[in-house]
């Protein structure tokens, strides 16, 4: 089992007190499969997310990552697993404005050391980013700075990638041809792909599905 | 990794050139400004520094005489006798060719050890220098010497500038000064039971070395009034790089947020910046070191003449490229930077990877600072307070000064702050009200260059004050002072007395200068013996007196003492004051004495012949309505030399430009730190002009056009231009007071009478508001000119 999540607990300080955003996840995935993560807005997608991608701590509960548990990692244990075994792609894209989509795509492989020119190259083609290497974040649309986010993700051969509604900035047309890319080229490495997301036709088109509701899976 | 992360953070510069500029110049700025005045200290020291160790001044006792310069070597050779351990040194001023240099004579065997030239050739043994005529000298002058002497020149950096130093009987035959010494040096070590020296040579005097011209210790104050403007200079600068940094910083939150969520740990990232930050220090502390030495370069030779007119002290013109200069400069880049840095390096490291990514809004952000920088501001002014008024020395003047310019400096904000909501408040149509509130949203991205901008032109205003002050107090002291119309010199007491017989039929009178170097109330001074008359008594203004000044110090039963020896001995009219063991005297007055660093005291002719009878004046003021045909009748028909004579106007040309030099230094980094905080402005404006698009798009799609945005651009930064001018006036103002009524009074013992230059003010705000203006007209053309596809990207990213 590549991700194996148990009892997981998430709260936060609010300003009405203290909120329950996760009261006790238990799921897990198998390396090459996909699954979507479907709820509302506010029913904890995000925050699950960013636990098992070690952007934040857990409260209590376990995530096991190719059999290591990382909720005891450190700031620089975690960071380690970002950089070599688990990518994300935001809703946001968060590329490097100050780099161009070439540097850009081939910038968390570099941080791996696991750079592969031809790799980055063909993730380019693949994504139809060939013409754009030469030009800078700002320069693209919505849909094309979203694949160079994806080729960056998948140029660094990462064994599980999370997605926060990869495709929620983009018009529907362009989500869906965003993400047959990415389900191909996830496929193609033999990566995990775990997706948030609030359309059930995406949802649809993955392995498994699973809904959360006010922190907990329904 | 670390690769990847530098080329990610650097690609920010690369494509933020004009921030990376405004970065590295104001460090390179800053420390050239700092730079080039620690080097004029460093080669004004280490021309101090060789005058003591190969001349001996100021290190060892010495024997001179009571008056003239010079005494016959029988003398010497009598003390030798007699057990003295002495030295003789022989110096004057010897002409070879258009160079004017000092020749000093040793005898190598009898000197102390140490004394004498250290030569950078170093194959000239000491036979070479006893037997062969070997003449050591300052290499700036080696060339001009060789030229005009048959003896052989080495050149010596070891030797003050200026400075050529030999064997006693070369110097003798040089100088054409057979048989003569100018003064002995004293061993350390002398034998017990020698005969006193008055019995053996009763026309010499003992010089303890505490007593003899410690230059360093004299030129102390000037050197930190440098330092002190240096370092105000520097701050200025790094007020500009703290802006930069900032800013870069808090642009780059969502690329270190994207950076982190990629892997970089924290501490790696951290790293990285700080990697980051030094390499440009470097660069821009290199350039700054460059900037510094051709600074230090030009205004050298204006600090040499200073110093020399001033105190006498030797510096060389021409400027060395020390290795510990420029080491210390690139370290005050490098700490100057890591200071700027610190505030933004400290908030990247606490910032939670999940933080917004967004550039804070700096309203916010400043607003939760308000009342911790409220509280700053009154604990700096409270402390400037306490250490002026209850502080003392110059280091606790300089003090005080930096809490009130820093105090100021955070203060403006909160100023600036009050008085743009109540321009909002008060404002009519909603076009004002937004003008007003949008500057208002400005202020905390202006704030630096705002503050920089008041501390320049405070110390314009401060400094400018305190000169002017300084000019006309000055002129009207040497009016009060050189009343003589001539003064003339004579080589020997003799003439000195055939001169007063040929000139007191031809005078109104004969004003003898008579005075000795000796130490009243434990300080080093010079004591003079007057002709009182109308010259002394219609001209002198005391700072405080008592009773009939001059006919008490005609009688001997007074003296008269300079303001500095008042204030170091805490001596003031009524106090009495030892002249010699058995004579004291009550002070009469405390006279005003500019451009001194020394005490003086003033007693009656009469009583100074008594103390010391065997001092004769062989200088003199002469008093005549007829200066031209004194000075005709003393050349043609008493034979004296042309050059021997000086009228007033000479002197008083000299002396005015002794002092002009003085301030030019002064007010070259006046400008310089005008103009760096002029570009602090400049860049601060086209910076953020990038960041005003989704400010401005909203205002222009409401209706206001383009090149109006482009007109409120400059109102703007004209409008905060002027309401600095407004607080840097009085802050200025406040300045000059501390620097005449403290800081002069602790550097060199006189307090300055303040005067007000209403025109000089008027003509600085003109200029400060002409450079805000012309800082911003670029910003503001840039902004009329934004094309509107930039300003419908606002609105399409909002969705």
């Amino acid at each position: 089992m590549l991700l194996q999540i148990t009892d997981l607990r998430k709260s936060y300080d609010g300003p009405e007190g203290r909120i329950e955003v996760l009261r006790g996840i238990d799921l897990s995935l198998e390396a090459g499969r996909t699954l979507a993560l479907t709820g509302e807005s506010g029913s904890g997608k995000s925050t699950l997310l960013h636990l098992v991608g070690g952007l934040d701590r857990a409260d209590a509960g376990r995530i096991v990552i190719d059999g290591t548990d990382i909720t005891g990692l450190d700031d620089a244990g975690r960071a380690m697993l970002r950089r070599d075994t688990v990518s994300i792609v935001f809703q946001q894209f968060n590329l490097i404005p100050s780099l161009d989509v070439a540097a850009n795509i081939a910038f968390q492989a570099r941080l791996a050391g696991k750079h592969d020119a031809d790799r980055a190259h063909a993730l380019a083609d693949a994504l139809g980013l060939t013409d754009q290497l030469g030009k800078y974040p700002e320069d693209l649309s919505g849909g094309q700075q979203q694949r160079v986010a994806i080729a960056r993700t998948l140029a660094a051969r990462p064994r599980l990638v999370l997605a926060d509604e990869p495709t929620g900035n983009l018009d529907e047309a362009t989500a869906a041809k965003v993400l047959d890319q990415m389900l191909a080229l996830v496929a193609e490495t033999g990566a995990a792909l775990m997706m948030a997301t609030h359309s059930p036709n995406l949802a649809a088109r993955l392995d498994a599905r699973v809904h959360l509701s006010l922190g907990r899976l329904a | 990794m670390n690769r990847a992360g530098l080329a990610a953070l650097w690609s920010f510069w690369r494509r933020n050139p004009l921030q990376l500029f405004t970065l590295v110049a104001g460090l390179a700025l800053a420390t050239a400004l700092w730079s080039g005045v620690q080097a004029l200290n460093a080669e004004a020291r280490a021309s101090y520094d060789a005058a003591a160790s190969v001349l001996g001044e100021g290190r060892y006792d010495q024997v001179v005489p009571r008056a003239g310069d010079g005494f016959a070597q029988e003398t010497y050779v009598a003390l030798r006798r007699a057990g003295w351990q002495a030295g003789p040194v022989l110096e004057g001023r010897f002409d070879a060719g258009d160079t004017r240099l000092r020749l000093v004579g040793l005898d190598p065997l009898t000197a102390p050890a140490g004394l004498g030239p250290v030569s950078s050739a170093g194959d000239t043994p000491l036979q070479d220098f006893l037997a062969e005529g070997v003449i050591f000298a300052h290499p700036g002058i080696a060339e001009a010497l060789r030229g005009a002497v048959p003896d052989r020149v080495v050149a010596d950096s070891g030797l003050p500038p200026d400075t050529a130093i030999t064997d006693i009987g070369i110097a003798q035959r040089l100088l054409n000064r057979p048989g003569e010494i100018s003064r002995l040096i004293l061993s350390d070590t002398q034998p017990m039971g020698r005969p006193p020296l008055e019995e053996i040579a009763p026309d010499l005097v003992l010089q303890p070395s505490q007593q003899s011209a410690d230059i360093a210790q004299l030129t102390d104050s000037f050197h930190l009034n440098l330092t002190a403007f240096g370092l105000l200079s520097f701050a200025v600068g790094i007020f500009i790089v703290h802006g930069a940094i900032g800013l870069a910083f808090e642009q780059r939150r969502a690329m270190v947020r994207t950076l982190r969520t990629l892997g970089l740990p924290l501490r790696q990232l951290v790293l990285l910046m700080v990697l980051e930050l030094l390499i440009l220090a470097l660069v821009a502390g290199g350039i700054g070191v460059m900037l510094g030495y051709l600074l230090a370069a030009s205004l050298l030779p204006d600090v040499a003449a200073t110093l020399e007119g001033l105190y006498g002290a030797q510096v060389s013109g021409a400027l060395s490229l020390q290795p510990s200069w420029w080491l210390s400069s690139l370290a005050i880049a490098l700490l100057g930077t890591v200071l700027a840095a610190a505030g933004a390096l400290w908030q990247i490291a606490r910032m939670p990877v999940l933080a917004s990514g967004k550039a804070r809004a700096w309203a916010v952000a400043s607003g939760r600072l308000r009342g911790l920088q409220g509280a700053a501001v009154a604990v700096l002014l409270l402390a400037s307070a306490l250490l002026t008024a209850l502080g003392h020395g110059l280091i606790a003047g300089f003090a005080g000064l930096a809490c009130l310019l820093i105090g100021a400096a955070l203060g403006l904000p909160l100023i600036l702050e009050a008085v743009l909501t109540l321009a909002q408040r008060r404002a009519r149509g909603v076009r004002w009200q937004w003008f007003w509130a949008d500057t208002r949203q400005q202020l905390p991205g202006l704030r630096l260059a705002l503050m920089a901008l008041l501390l320049a032109m405070a110390a314009n205003v401060g400094v400018s004050t305190m000169v002017s002050s300084f000019r006309l107090t000055f002129v009207g002291f040497l009016d009060q002072r050189l009343t003589a119309e001539l003064y003339l010199g004579v080589d020997s007491a003799d003439e000195a007395a055939r001169l007063q017989a040929f000139a007191a039929p031809r005078t109104d009178a004969i004003l003898p200068l008579l005075s000795v170097d000796t130490r009243l109330a434990d300080q080093p001074t010079q004591l003079f013996g007057a002709r009182v008359g109308p010259s002394y008594s219609d001209n002198w203004t005391f700072i405080a007196s008592d009773g009939p000044v001059w006919d008490r110090v005609a009688d001997g039963r007074a003296v008269i003492i300079n303001e500095q020896l008042a204030r170091r001995a805490g001596l003031w009219p009524g106090d009495s004051l030892a002249i010699t063991r058995d004579v004291s005297l009550p002070i009469a007055g405390v006279a005003g004495d500019y451009g001194n660093p020394k005490g003086q005291a003033v007693i009656g002719e009469a009583l100074f012949r008594d103390l010391y009878p065997s001092v004769r004046a062989t200088r003199f003021g002469l008093r005549t309505d007829d200066p031209d045909a004194l000075r005709d009748a003393l050349v043609d028909e008493f034979g004296l030399d042309p050059g021997q004579i000086t009228d007033q106007a000479a002197l008083k040309r000299f002396s005015l430009d002794v002092f002009e030099r003085t301030f030019t230094v002064t007010g070259a980094l006046n400008i310089l730190t005008l103009a760096v905080a002029g570009f602090a402005m400049l860049m601060s404006l086209l910076t953020l002009a990038g960041m005003r698009v989704p400010q401005l798009a909203p205002a222009w799609a409401l209706g206001i056009t383009r090149r109006e945005l482009g007109r409120l651009e400059l109102l703007r930064a004209v409008i905060l231009a002027a309401l600095t001018l407004l607080v840097a006036l009085p802050l200025g103002l406040a300045l000059a007071w501390m620097l005449l009524a403290v800081i002069n009074v602790e550097a060199f013992g006189w307090r300055l009478p303040m005067y007000l230059f209403p025109l000089d003010y008027a003509r600085l705000g003109a200029f400060a508001l002409l450079a805000a203006v012309l800082a911003a007209l670029w910003p503001a053309r840039r902004l009329a000119r934004t094309p509107a596809a930039h300003l419908l990207k606002v609105f399409a990213n909002a969705n």
